[in-house]
């Protein structure tokens, strides 16, 4: 009884494909014996509730360079977000730049250099719409009920497209380790592991503890902070009654940023 | 089959060696930039995908275009590309097996890979381009290999192969539209946000990936004693002719866009094209590559329409410059310019780091490995059923 | 066989380096992880069981971080009806030593020394943990 190569081979290969086939469908019929039964997850009670969080960035309330600072360190210290000191590899959840550039395309020529140079507060829109989303292969940045386009570290592969998708330039790369370029670290909030891309996430951290995000605080009233949904909250009002613009809604991603422009007086 | 890879002469372990020290300086390279992370890649916050993303594009085009031998041969019973059909199916495994690896080494996270997988987003174009393009090698590797084995016996291949060949020429289109729908579907990139993406990364595919075959099958004519055209069939000039038609057909689309940008004037659907072809603000860093792209599409097709694509030194000249405007139009300029300007109409440019290069220039040695050893099994079933 | 010598000599050799790692040890008692002894609170259970947590911890943790992350759930409530906060901090309260106060990311003695609790086990399994490369160590559950 002698079998050739060719024989050999073959059986070999049944014989595998039999005992991994078996394992997996013995795992499957056993199960896996990790569920608790009684166990339950909940949302923590103190938290902000919405159905559409939105912000107002009402222009002027930031008059001077340190309204623009105080806001943008406000995040930067609590979210451990590194300075690399170079454009290349920068990181930015929160930032100013000025009006001609972040209302790209809509520029008359005859506006003052003045007017150009006005710095405006730029973070991640949070649109209804997300191309980054939409985008995202392994679903680590998703769209939560409350509106908020949120971030999971723990899944993101690093493949960039979401950075090619979105069309606010609001997402940064690590493209190094983070850590040794942290001023403070901040334990109440993780770093980030090289390879991940970030973002601003409306701080849900801090949302889920009853808590304003950190730059709302920090703005002595220049970023307002609410449910778009409810018709009694601040943003709702403001954005119906005042003259508010957003950026590139064009492109139809619906962003839940709104600009006061010339406001003030709200409520 | 494989055995016959083992044996060679002088020049044939020579290359191949060339080929693995280049493999092993890419692999440190990678090894680098693994421990370092993405930062030693001259990609940055505004330009997020380089080289590496270019190259994969670039391929999945070469990959594609094995269905311009294998529709003609399978389905319109074109006998002329019988003895090169193998060669482009074997020259698509080692086009998709590049792009593959292009993908592993441009993500952050390689580890975590698998979550495309173990989380599917059904509404991710990513998801689907993975799905194409495994399937595409899977394909390629059983018809070629089967093919390839009944050859050697002197049998027909196996009647089961036959759906999965007709199988190929959908799938072949489909891996090249579904990769330009990476880009035609993203808001607020004007540069690939158009309609015509899929139809111009075809065209470019079908003008670039058989130039490629040819000049392989120059190089098998040369030096193995098999002729993938043996005088009086005249496969190559018939391949020629797809390539002219396929490169000319790429000019009018890419025609048709800088058209609908600079007659509708929109600043946003211009900028790109100033950036690549007269420079915006200043940044000329792509000027020098387009044009040389487009002198290069004219030289080649000039070459190819008249007889001189019959001359023995213009062929190569030819194809060579078809191949290498498409390089440099989908393979460095494309996406590139793509995130120029950026979405604060600025402009950041990109220079690739050596060690970049050094992981592209591995990839690409660990693709000509493959087709070696691919083409070497190849050539040898050949010689020895001629003998 | 053809070549039959040469190919049972070589397979000898191959099972021989094979198994050389269990012939080393061979003999040898198995000490078995360092377990620490770590400054445990007045009620010592854990949000489970101890056995539950020994076989399944990384599956709870896993689920913790699915369920904190994206599902907006950071309440855990377990078998016994208990409410616990999702965090990993929740962990380091209790697992901790005093050995443990150290600059977080520079030194993190999650990492670092062998008397805390997740190396302990961890360094013996040679399983490495990847969480404590963004998380920050025990440091935050002393204040």
């Amino acid at each position: 009884m002698s079998i050739n190569r060719r024989q050999f081979l073959r059986r070999a290969g049944v014989v595998t494909a039999l005992g991994l086939g078996g394992s997996f469908v013995i795992n499957g019929i056993s199960g896996k014996k990790d569920v608790v039964a009684a166990s339950e997850y909940a949302p923590s009670t103190q938290g902000l509730k919405a159905n559409h969080w939105a912000m107002v960035v009402d222009m002027s309330k930031f008059k001077t360079e340190d309204d623009f600072k105080r806001v943008i360190e406000s995040c930067v210290s609590i979210h451990n977000i590194p300075d690399f000191g170079n454009p290349k590899d920068e990181i930015k959840w929160i930032w100013e730049d000025d009006y001609e550039h972040t209302f790209s395309g809509g520029d008359n020529e005859y506006l003052t250099e003045d007017f150009k140079k006005l710095p405006f507060m730029i973070m991640c829109n949070h649109c209804e719409n997300p191309p980054c989303v939409k985008a995202c292969p392994t679903g680590a940045t998703f769209k939560r009920p409350d509106g908020i386009v949120d971030m999971d570290f723990h899944r993101c592969i690093g493949c960039r497209f979401c950075m090619g998708a979105c069309p606010f330039g609001a997402r940064s790369f690590n493209y190094r380790d983070p850590r040794p370029f942290i001023k403070k670290i901040d334990t109440d909030y993780p770093t980030r592991t090289p390879g991940v891309v970030e973002k601003c996430i409306f701080c849900v951290e801090r949302l889920a503890d009853g808590l304003m995000p950190a730059c709302v605080e920090a703005s002595k009233g220049g970023l307002i902070f609410g449910d778009l949904d409810d018709p009694n909250s601040e943003v709702r009002k403001i954005i119906s009654t005042q003259y508010t613009v957003r950026r590139k809604t064009e492109l139809g991603t619906q962003p839940s940023v709104y600009y006061l422009v010339g406001g003030g007086d709200h409520a | 089959m494989l055995e016959k890879a083992l044996t060679g002469g002088k020049k044939y372990w020579a290359w191949i060696i060339f080929l693995l020290v280049v493999i092993a300086v890419g692999f440190m390279a990678y090894l680098r930039q693994y421990n370092y992370g993405l930062g030693l890649t001259g990609m940055s916050r505004d330009v997020s995908w380089g080289l590496y993303i270019a190259q994969f594009t670039f391929l999945v085009g070469v990959a594609a275009s094995a269905v311009m031998l294998v529709t003609p041969y399978y389905l319109h019973d074109f006998k002329k590309f019988g003895k090169m059909v193998i060669l482009g199916e074997f020259l698509a495994i080692a086009a998709v097996i590049m792009c593959i690896l292009f993908i592993f080494v441009d993500v952050g996270q390689p580890m975590r890979i698998l979550n495309v997988l173990l989380y599917p987003q059904l509404h991710s174009v990513m998801f689907y381009d993975m799905c194409v393009l495994c399937g595409y090698l899977v394909i390629n590797l059983v018809v070629g290999w089967t093919t390839l084995a009944a050859e050697r016996k002197g049998t027909p291949p196996p009647k089961w192969v036959k759906p999965i060949i007709y199988l190929s020429i959908p799938w072949a289109f489909s891996i090249h539209t579904v990769t330009a729908f990476l880009y035609s579907g993203l808001p607020g990139r004007h540069f690939w946000l158009a309609a015509i993406m899929a139809a111009r990364f075809l065209a470019s595919a079908f003008a670039a990936g058989p130039s490629l075959l040819i000049i392989l099958c120059l190089i098998v004519r040369k030096v193995s004693k098999f002729d993938p055209d043996p005088p009086g069939v005249g496969a190559i000039q018939s391949l020629v002719k797809i390539i002219r038609y396929a490169m000319i057909a790429n000019v009018f689309f890419y025609v048709c866009e800088v058209f609908t940008a600079f007659y509708s004037n929109i600043p946003d659907e211009m900028a790109a094209f100033k950036y690549v072809f007269v420079g915006l603000d200043g940044h000329t860093s792509l000027v020098p590559f387009m044009w040389t792209s487009a002198i290069l599409a004219f030289v080649g097709i000039f070459l190819l329409v008249f007889p001189t694509r019959k001359n023995k030194v213009l062929l190569p000249i030819a194809l060579l410059a078809i191949f290498f405007a498409n390089w440099i139009d989908k393979g460095v300029v494309l996406i590139i310019a793509g995130f120029v300007p950026n979405s604060f109409d600025r402009v950041t440019e990109y220079f690739p780091t050596s060690n970049e290069i050094s992981i592209v220039l591995g990839v690409y040695a660990i693709g000509f490995l493959i087709v070696t050893i691919l083409y070497k099994v190849a050539i040898s079933v050949r010689e020895e059923k001629a003998q | 066989m053809y070549k039959g010598g040469r190919i049972i000599a070589s397979l000898i050799i191959f099972v021989a380096f094979l198994t050389l790692p269990f012939f080393f040890n061979l003999g040898k008692a198995n000490a078995g992880p360092d377990l620490p002894t770590y400054a445990s609170s007045s009620d010592s259970q854990c949000v489970e069981p101890a056995a539950y947590m020994k076989a399944n911890h990384m599956q709870l943790l896993l689920k913790w971080r699915d369920s904190d992350v994206r599902d907006g759930n950071s309440v855990y409530i377990n078998s016994q009806g208990k409410s616990f906060d999702i965090s990993l901090e929740t962990c380091v309260q209790c697992h901790t030593t005093q050995a443990t106060k150290n600059t977080v990311g520079v030194n993190n003695p999650a990492l670092n020394t062998s008397d805390q609790f997740c190396v302990s086990c961890h360094n013996y399994a040679s399983v490495k943990p990847t969480c404590w490369n963004c998380h920050s160590g025990p440091e935050g559950a002393t204040k």
